[in-house]
């Protein structure tokens, strides 16, 4: 259901504010040997020098705009409305890894993505050019390398991730300190000690031949089927390396594949003099990160982990009975990338709107104690459309300095969400807000303000059933006020009988009047 | 506003006696052209602000009335009534129909259509500069009205003139100054000429007048109070001196019924008109007049002898009721909201409750106690004929003199509490002035009248007594008045004139009068006149030179003679909007709260409203924080932008870090972790390197100092006259965005949360900081 997806997505927190036609970024990308010629083009196309304004060169001119205006709508690559990445960059030590990792490269190609190989020295490295970034993602198959090539620096690389593109980084024991930087600014921290591997003398995968025990089954994978897919991953997964850690308050970082309680980190050669910094669960494998911004980035202690040896060697963990002739490795770092890649778990919310129970059109504001209805649409990209997102746990808040109203939204399973609820008896600047985080997915952070004011002074009841004894004492008042006068100050009758009559016309006038809410029946003001 | 046609019909009315009539008809076109020109006179002389300036909205509090005139005259009153505001005190909002006083703006509001109708087309802005000025001159000629009911037109007059330029009043009232009080001094004054009136007169088509000005006063502003206070006091002392008469009875009692009707019709007033004690003094008084009058009633009916036995009676029964009626008065006033007295009352009692108490109201500048300077200066000469009028109006002691001497005692009274309300001092002071003035001269040339040869003519000259002081016995004057004021009277008053108004009488007809010698009283009248000369001079340069400047707008004058202008508060606001979100919040302390939101139309968190001490006591909380908190504090609130206001650089002295210690009592008044001792070396405050880290690190002095050593190199502050104590450090949280020309005020924006969080190691913090150091870099030095 596409429509109700595009219009007016403001609120939401995209990726890239880049409008979804924008020629010279499309053209840049059309295959890397092209580009620049392309991207000259545009650049004369539009505005032709009164030199070449002969008939021939004009129609030239017009073929080259309108094809450049097509363009856009030829190619493929990440924009909000299709937020899979598509052209990747990879930045190898050397491009011995692409054949020994040409699975995991072969299945990214397979699933469309434009993969850029490159050395991490490489002097012409760059990620962007006129402040348009050449790739949606990037992966660092370089864990030794100590500068990178070109203009590319440690700040270049975590630029580009905030500005919502994503990012692999594996490591393994060579790992130099860039890399490891680039993973600290991520929020995770590799182990300090440069000699250091996990260990795990109860969780090692048993075809090992050394007896090390460096080579890990691991299984402690996170349950999560946004980021791992919906099979599980029987296999336990190989790896080598070395491990890291997360703050624990860092809550934007996941471990996604954790050591099991006996793992640790310590140099295998050496003996252990004093106990290891790392331990048991706190070590991580495999992390990822899903920034603010929702770029998504993955890190992993070992290299090795995405190389054909490992994904097709069999494995059986120390002490399972359990033998598999594959190891699970080739559908984690699959499934991990899909996740990663934004093909998976990547969520879009707009159009959220609100109304009076009865009446169309938003109102500017709402009054205390008004019935309302609150619509908000949700999408989840699938790889390659939007699908409904369909989930129960979907909440609004109505949001005052703290949530006066939490109500959980009910869905149409189109991607529609719904609910309907009484405005607090406070008046104030309130908020319709989503706050959606869940596991995995992109978090949702949606607001709208919306005031609320008090009764108007013609909203009030106008007779309070409690008080009628106050209007009947008003009311009696005036009327022995009126015989008072009657008989001490009138003499004659006839004006007495004048007042009365007037007395008890005034009287039902007023009723009357009361009757009409609505209407003040005499203000003063 | 009923005013200038009474003012001018008022001399007029009064000839009567058929003898005089052609020279009280002749006086009567005189005191009318003088009335004019006295309006012409307290009009023009409060336009020096527009012509040294230009004709804009001056201050704080006139911009919110600007602004609510401007909704009313677009919305009409109906939408004014139920106006929420939701672009002020976000998040909570504010019902601007329930909690303000809507005289101000509906009068100008009413004026701007009237004038609309008759197709002038006067912007609202015009109209609202304009109101104050329009004001002051039916001031004037109320005050005129009111002291020629206590001591005939010629002391009116002087009344008049000087209330035309008294310079407590213009400081209120300059064009531009567009607040309650401008509306509100001529209220009072008319309100009391109006209780004066029916006091004199008995009649009950004034004391209803009385009460509708009453109204008038209550709309416009919360000094009614004093109103209602001063009037009961009155007239507890008239029953106490045994002056009550049926006169009095019918002065006070339609004022208390119709007045309380029409003031709980008000809606910031409400039920407040009955619950506070504010007004308990009026029902108080009004229930022992009742008891008075049926005293009087009973004496009246009874014989003495049977008088004697019923007072014993009524003593014994009453005493019980009393008990019983206080016993019910202290319950009220423990069960009333407020536990009786709202904190700006208690202010007005106690001096020192507020800044004991309450520091949100001790904090005002003008609710500071007044220096002795400031009576010279806000009512120079008056100070010294005061105490003349005090005693003239004791020659003869009548109801309506000892009114204005009730009312001069309490208000100087008021005036040293709080110096804002030197404002009801001044009408009183001009009063007073105004009799003394009038009678001084009454006599000095009665003394010249009577020994020039060529017109000594009258018989009744009485023996020369040498009066110790220059102050007469009754004159003219009080006859022709009294006269005059018989003429309506009723049948029904005969009888009791006797107790009051014939006491006067046998010095009236000895004719006693003071001559003083000819040179002496020419020299008195010439030193009389320059007495007057020094008043109107000293005024005309307050109202050029003291009282007129816009305060948005400063001005300084260089040393070669020019003018400097700095402008830089409409720079920012104007930034401002056109720069931001219509629906950004802007955070700032709350002085500037009614200024943004009416220039600049932004959302505020806190204004010069000062309802919610909570909410601006996190504002307070947020600058004496440290960056991180504030950064925190303002997110959940969601703040934008903050705006400081920082004179360091060309040494404007009413910026945020002197106002800085309030902020801290007041934050710390709610949120106790904030101390004030944290912010003072040895009880000292001070900015310098001797400051407290606390005060260092804290929000307010970042945002004040950022880049300020970029300056002159040092980092001196032109204010505080000394270096300040950290002149080199980074924003974390807060980037700068906009500073004016002069740096007066200091646009910040709050940074946005971080996009990643790092991890613990922290070897490469030297790659991150140098790209956050090139984005301050790259903002514009708005210094150079």
């Amino acid at each position: 259901n596409e429509q109700l997806a595009i219009p007016q997505l403001r609120q939401s927190s995209y990726r890239h504010e880049t409008p979804p036609t924008n020629p010279s970024r499309r053209c840049l990308h059309l295959g890397y040997f092209g580009g620049k010629r392309l991207h000259k083009i545009s650049w004369s196309a539009p505005k032709p020098s009164p030199l070449t304004r002969s008939a021939p060169m004009a129609k030239l001119a017009i073929f080259f705009t309108l094809t450049l205006s097509l363009l856009p709508f030829l190619s493929h690559s990440f924009s909000p409305d299709t937020p899979t990445d598509r052209r990747i960059l990879v930045l190898l030590d050397d491009f011995s890894l692409k054949s020994s990792h040409s699975i995991f490269f072969t299945s990214l190609k397979s699933r469309g993505f434009d993969l850029d190989f490159k050395l991490a020295d490489d002097p012409k490295l760059s990620l962007q050019r006129y402040g348009q970034y050449l790739y949606d993602g990037l992966i660092l198959f370089a864990p030794s390398v100590e500068r990178f090539g070109g203009a590319l620096d440690v700040a270049a690389v975590l630029d580009f991730v905030d500005s919502g593109h994503d990012l692999i980084v594996a490591a393994d024991t060579t790992a130099s300190d860039l890399i490891k930087s680039v993973a600290t600014e991520c929020g995770v921290d590799f182990d300090e000690d440069p000699s250091a591997m996990v260990i795990d003398h109860q969780g090692y995968a048993v075809s090992d031949v050394d007896g090390d025990h460096t080579l890990i089954a691991a299984d402690e994978l996170i349950r999560s089927d946004v980021i791992l897919g919906k099979t599980k991953i029987e296999a336990p997964v190989l790896f080598k390396g070395i491990a890291h850690s997360l703050n624990a308050a860092n809550t934007l970082a996941l471990k996604v594949l954790s050591g099991s309680p006996s793992a640790y980190s310590a140099n295998p050669s050496a003996k252990l003099s004093s106990p290891p910094s790392l331990t048991g669960s706190a070590i991580s494998l495999v992390s990822v990160v899903q920034a603010r911004n929702n770029a998504r980035i993955m890190i992993s202690g070992s290299l090795d982990l995405f190389s054909n040896r490992y994904m097709k060697s069999s494995v059986q963990k120390a002490g399972s009975p359990s033998k598999y002739e594959k190891s699970g490795n080739e559908q984690f770092v699959t499934e991990v990338s899909k996740w990663l890649f934004h093909e998976r778990g990547h969520l879009k919310a707009g159009n959220l709107r609100h109304l009076k129970v009865g009446e169309t059109g938003e109102p500017a504001m709402y009054r205390i104690k008004d019935d309302l209805e609150f619509y908000v649409d949700i999408f989840e990209w699938s790889g390659n459309s939007w699908e409904p997102y369909v989930a129960d746990d979907v909440q609004v808040q109505f949001y005052m300095m703290s949530p006066y109203v939490l109500k959980t939204l009910s869905t149409d399973k189109k991607g529609l969400y719904h609910t309907s609820f009484k405005v607090p008896d406070v008046y104030g600047v309130f908020q319709f807000k989503v706050e959606y985080q869940k596991l995995g997915y992109t978090s949702l952070s949606l607001s709208k303000q919306i005031p609320v004011r008090p009764f108007r002074h013609n909203e009030y009841e106008r007779f309070i059933p409690t008080a009628f004894p106050y209007y009947g004492a008003s009311f009696t008042t005036i009327f022995f006020f009126y015989l008072f006068v009657f008989f001490l100050v009138i003499k004659t009758r006839f004006a007495g009988a004048l007042q009365m009559a007037g007395f008890f016309i005034f009287s039902v006038v007023y009723l009357y009047n009361n009757r009409m809410v609505g209407r003040p029946p005499f203000s003063i003001l | 506003m009923a005013s200038p046609e009474s003012a001018v019909n008022g001399p007029t009315m009064t000839a009567g006696a058929a003898s005089k009539s052609l020279r009280n008809a002749f006086g009567g076109v005189i005191a009318f052209i003088i009335l004019v020109l006295i309006g012409v006179l307290a009009f023009s002389i409060r336009l020096f602000s527009v012509i040294k300036y230009e004709s804009v909205i001056h201050e704080f509090d006139p911009y919110f009335n600007y602004r609510v005139t401007q909704f009313l005259s677009k919305n009409g009153i109906y939408d004014f009534w139920n106006w929420f505001d939701d672009r002020t005190w976000y998040p909570l909002g504010r019902v601007i129909g329930g909690t303000v006083y809507p005289g101000l703006t509906l009068t100008a509001g009413t004026i701007w259509k009237v004038v609309n109708s008759l197709n002038i087309p006067l912007s609202v802005e015009t109209v609202c500069v304009f109101t104050a000025p329009i004001f002051s001159a039916f001031a004037s000629w109320a005050a005129y009205l009111l002291t020629k009911e206590v001591k005939g037109p010629g002391a009116g007059l002087t009344a008049a003139a000087l209330l035309a330029m008294v310079p407590s009043y213009i400081s209120r009232s300059v064009a531009g100054s567009y607040d309650n009080e401008a509306v509100a001094i001529f209220a009072l004054v008319f309100t009391f000429y109006l209780y004066i009136k029916t006091l004199n007169t008995g009649s009950l088509f004034y004391a209803t007048l009385n009460a509708l000005a009453y109204f008038y006063m209550v709309c416009s502003w919360g000094g009614y109070t004093f109103i209602i206070n001063l009037i009961p006091m009155h007239v507890l002392l008239c029953i106490v001196t045994g002056r009550y008469s049926s006169r009095l009875y019918i002065a006070y009692a339609p004022l208390v019924v119709l007045g309380t009707l029409l003031a709980s019709l008000v809606p910031v007033v409400g039920f407040n008109a009955v619950l506070t004690s504010e007004h308990f003094a009026s029902f108080l008084v009004f229930i022992i007049i009742h008891v008075v009058a049926l005293a009087y009633y009973i004496k009246g009916i009874l014989s003495p002898k049977m008088f004697k036995v019923a007072v014993t009676l009524v003593v014994s029964v009453g005493l019980a009721v009393c008990c019983a009626v206080i016993a019910i008065l202290i319950a009220v006033v423990a069960s009333s909201p407020t536990k009786g007295w709202s904190g700006r009352s208690l202010t007005l009692l106690d001096p020192t409750y507020a800044s004991k108490y309450i520091p949100i109201i001790a904090s005002v500048s003008e609710h500071q106690p007044p220096t002795w300077p400031s009576y010279f200066m806000d009512i120079n000469v008056l100070a010294f004929l005061v105490p003349a009028g005090i005693i003239a109006c004791f020659m003869p002691l009548t109801d309506s003199s000892s009114f204005v001497i009730l009312y001069i005692v309490t208000s100087v009274y008021f005036s040293g509490v709080m110096v804002r309300l030197m404002l009801v001092l001044a009408p009183a002071a001009c009063i007073l002035s105004g009799i003394a003035l009038s009678e001084a001269f009454n006599v000095l040339t009665r003394s010249i009248k009577f020994q020039l040869p060529g017109i000594a003519g009258n018989p009744s000259i009485a023996s020369e007594e040498n009066g110790s002081s220059t102050v007469v016995a009754p004159n003219d004057i009080p006859k022709t008045e009294e006269a005059a004021k018989e003429k309506p009277a009723k049948k029904n008053r005969k009888k009791e004139k006797e107790n009051v108004e014939k006491k006067p009488t046998p010095s009236k007809t000895e004719k006693r009068l003071l001559v003083l010698p000819l040179e002496a009283s020419v020299i008195a009248v010439l030193l009389l006149v320059l007495l007057g000369a020094f008043y109107v001079v000293h005024c005309v340069w307050a109202a050029a030179e003291a009282y007129s400047a816009p305060s948005i707008v400063l001005t300084s004058h260089s040393n070669d003679g020019g003018l400097h202008v700095f402008d830089d508060f409409r720079e920012a606001y104007s930034w401002l909007s056109h720069n931001t979100d219509v629906d950004d919040k802007v955070a700032s302390w709350w002085d500037y709260g009614y200024q943004t939101t009416a220039m600049a139309n932004r959302t505020v968190l806190v204004d010069n409203n000062t309802w919610n001490n909570t909410h601006i006591a996190t504002v307070g909380t947020a600058m004496s924080s440290p960056e991180k908190q504030a950064w925190e504090i303002f997110h959940s609130l969601d703040v934008k932008y903050v705006l400081v206001v920082f004179g360091g650089v060309v040494g404007y002295p009413s910026d945020d870090i002197n106002k800085f210690l309030w902020m801290v009592r007041i934050g710390g008044g709610v949120f106790p972790h904030i101390k004030e001792p944290d912010y003072l070396r040895d009880g000292q405050y001070r900015i310098d390197a001797q400051a407290t880290p606390t005060m260092l690190n804290c929000l307010m002095y970042k945002l004040s100092y950022f880049r300020f050593v970029e300056t002159d190199g040092k980092g001196f502050d032109r204010v505080r006259r000394t270096e300040i104590g950290k002149k080199h450090f980074k924003l974390t949280h807060f980037e700068e965005v906009f500073t004016t020309h002069h740096w007066m005020v200091r646009i910040y924006k709050l940074k946005p949360q971080r996009n990643r969080i790092r991890g613990k190691t922290k070897k490469s913090k030297s790659s991150r900081s140098v790209s956050s150091k090139r984005d301050v870099r790259g903002k514009r030095n708005p210094w150079h």
